[in-house]
């Protein structure tokens, strides 16, 4: 990736594992007191003898009480780029159902949101969400995948999760619901988790780079671009869940023009919502 | 090529499982018992496809309640989203027809599948898949998701009935064909020899969605009839794993060289794939079928070009892993045996499925030593 410009937005899976790296150590700094970013090696295949075998980030047990103590404190960019963001995301997703009912194309939906840990207001039952970052081969790109469970260890219908989520996702799963949040297969884990699919991922992580790299200080690598590359990525898929990453971990990249790239550079080619 | 098809696609079009489906005996609330359903599966399709045809056998003696219909094969529950002929060549080695099924109408195991609303949950599946494919193949999934909705539309209709000149027809248009396929260039159009490649994207030639299942048959190695059935889809490792097809001058790359991409381990201090070609060539002898089909010496791999020949039970064909106790048994793709010396845009062309991957079910032998020592 010698040349910004023309990279196409997607990473390989070695530079997945640096850029995991990264990612686990800012957020441990930053985040002490929330549940570690974890590298966890898949299983390995049967018959593999030396090969580096394949993994995965995990965070597990993270629940609402932990954005909702100071929640304030966390949320990077300010309330109204954050709804821009997710109506645009989402937007592009319900604008597309509507106009085309039998449409296949997500092509603008950039972010792998499952579940949304927000808002505690009606005194629920406390419920935990685990979260994966797994590697898409096909993709090339990192794909979030959630679950969510109650604290005796039950997992969470569709239903209960529905009610976690924020108004604007809801809305959209409503609206969508073969293109949204869809239970899918962990691909290292081989059950049902809860996804969204990556075809948009790298058209919208270049933007996303484009943008913060233009301002950044020329001296920034692509190296560390890479090692940036999940925190970003988590920057914008986090807040559609409810997984918030501070400011202080994506400062570098002047984040807020970022977004604000983001969703003009989506809005042009959606209708809008 | 366009709305045609090769005799081969026609075959996998129209190939069909012949099924005899059980209802599971918990859900049998009548006397006598119903007998079971006996209906052809097409090897493309999808098991929840065929509920609308199972359910009438049995819409009378089961228990009350709403259905959440799900398979199983000798207890393991089949993930709806693999095709079905897929399902037949991984789980059922040596093929029993009719293939027994049951079929169950309560009691969704959520935890291990997800879960399946009918055609819709199908389709989308399918779209997903479709989508997914073309992002390999093209380096995005614009040529999909732009389909007008005609096309769309007529697109799933054509997998659901299995119209092959009609999806043949309509998939043309997402221009997911291979690049510079060698093979089907120089037999099938000779004169596109050049253009081909620009009209869908710069250096993305030859990115193959395969989805590959590799299944453990242990020590069982001579009679097929000897596997014991799996029952846990954790005993199988499936994934989708993009293959790059390696361009040389004078070169084809083949289904041997693909297999060795996706399971390099066991293709231990293997030549490159150049010395394997010219030894294929050197040797390329027509006694094929009989000759020295116990040695497991990886030489010895020499078949007829182009030919699409069913090797039943004989597996030498394929080198051993490192610790001389684990190999590569069979590769079955489509319910056939293809020899490794095919080209494998041939393969792809002719034995993908509706979706674009090309699934690939191999079974290995891997003693239980060989993977404890590692």
């Amino acid at each position: 990736m010698e040349n910004l410009s023309r990279w196409d937005g997607t990473i390989s899976s070695t530079e997945f594992r640096i850029a995991a790296t990264t990612l686990s150590k800012k957020w441990e700094v930053i985040n002490p007191e929330l549940p570690p970013w974890t590298w966890i090696e898949s299983p390995k295949p049967f018959w593999v003898t030396s090969l580096e075998v394949e993994g995965y980030l995990s965070l597990e047990n993270y629940s609402y009480k932990f954005s909702s103590d100071d929640a304030d404190n966390r949320i990077c960019v300010d309330t109204q780029a954050h709804e821009n963001l997710v109506d645009t995301l989402c937007g592009s997703r319900s604008s597309c159902q509507k106009e085309e009912p039998v449409s296949f194309g997500n092509e603008e939906e950039p972010v792998d949101s499952a579940t949304l840990v927000l808002n505690d207001d009606d005194k629920k039952e406390l419920h935990y969400y685990d979260f994966h970052i797994v590697y898409s081969n096909s993709y090339r790109v990192p794909v979030l995948y959630s679950r969510g469970y109650r604290s005796d260890g039950q997992i969470l219908t569709l239903d209960e999760i529905e009610r976690d989520l924020p108004a604007n996702s809801l809305k959209v799963l409503r609206e969508s619901k073969w293109t949204f949040i869809t239970q899918e297969e962990h691909p290292l884990l081989n059950r049902p988790w809860y996804t969204l699919h990556p075809c948009g991922t790298s058209e919208w992580m270049k933007l996303l780079f484009l943008g913060g790299y233009s301002q950044a200080k020329g001296g920034s690598s692509s190296c560390s671009v890479m090692q940036q590359y999940l925190v970003s990525w988590l920057s914008v898929v986090g807040q559609a869940v409810g997984l918030n990453v501070p400011l202080e971990m994506i400062s570098d990249f002047h984040h807020l023009c970022t977004i604000d790239n983001v969703t003009s550079s989506n809005g042009n080619s959606v209708t809008t919502s | 090529m366009v709305g045609v098809g090769s005799e081969a696609q026609k075959y996998v079009w129209e190939g069909a499982i012949p099924l005899q489906i059980h209802l599971h005996e918990s859900e049998i609330t009548t006397l006598p018992s119903p007998e079971p359903a006996l209906i052809l599966a097409p090897r493309i399709g999808y098991l929840p496809l065929l509920v609308p045809q199972i359910k009438p056998y049995f819409s009378d003696t089961l228990p009350p309640g709403v259905d959440t219909v799900w398979f199983d094969f000798k207890g393991m529950p089949l993930k709806w989203y693999i095709p079905t002929g897929v399902l037949f060549d991984l789980l059922c080695l040596e093929p029993e027809r009719p293939w027994n099924l049951t079929v169950h109408f309560r009691g969704y195991p959520g935890d291990l599948l997800s879960p399946c609303e009918g055609e819709d949950s199908v389709k989308w599946s399918y779209i997903n898949s479709l989508k997914e494919a073309a992002y390999i193949i093209n380096g995005n999934s614009k040529n999909v998701m732009n389909m007008s909705q005609i096309d769309q539309f007529e697109l799933w209709r054509s997998v659901l009935n299995r119209e092959m000149e009609a999806y043949l027809r309509i998939s043309s248009k997402l221009k997911l064909g291979i690049v510079g396929e060698d093979y089907t260039k120089i037999v099938m159009s000779p004169r596109q020899s050049n253009n081909e490649a620009d009209s869908v994207g710069p250096s993305r030639a030859g990115r193959i969605p395969v989805r590959l299942y590799v299944r453990n048959v242990g020590e069982y190695t001579d009679d097929l009839e000897d596997v014991p059935p799996v029952d846990s889809w954790d005993r199988i490792c499936y994934m989708n794993k993009p293959v790059e097809i390696q361009r040389e001058e004078g070169k084809i790359f083949n289904l041997y060289d693909a297999i060795k991409m996706l399971l390099p381990e066991f293709f231990p201090d293997e030549p490159s794939i150049d010395e394997e070609l010219s030894k294929l060539e050197l040797e390329d002898e027509p006694g094929i079928g009989g000759s020295n089909l116990s040695d497991p010496d990886p030489d010895t791999n020499t078949m007829r070009k182009t030919e699409l020949v069913t090797v039943k039970n004989e597996t030498q064909l394929y080198p051993s892993h490192p610790t001389g106790k684990s190999e590569i048994k069979l590769v079955r793709i489509q319910g056939i045996e293809p020899k490794l010396d095919i080209p494998f845009s041939w393969v792809v062309t002719n034995l993908i499925n509706p979706e674009h991957f090309l699934h690939i079910c191999v079974c290995v032998g891997v003693s239980q030593d060989s993977s404890k020592t590692s």
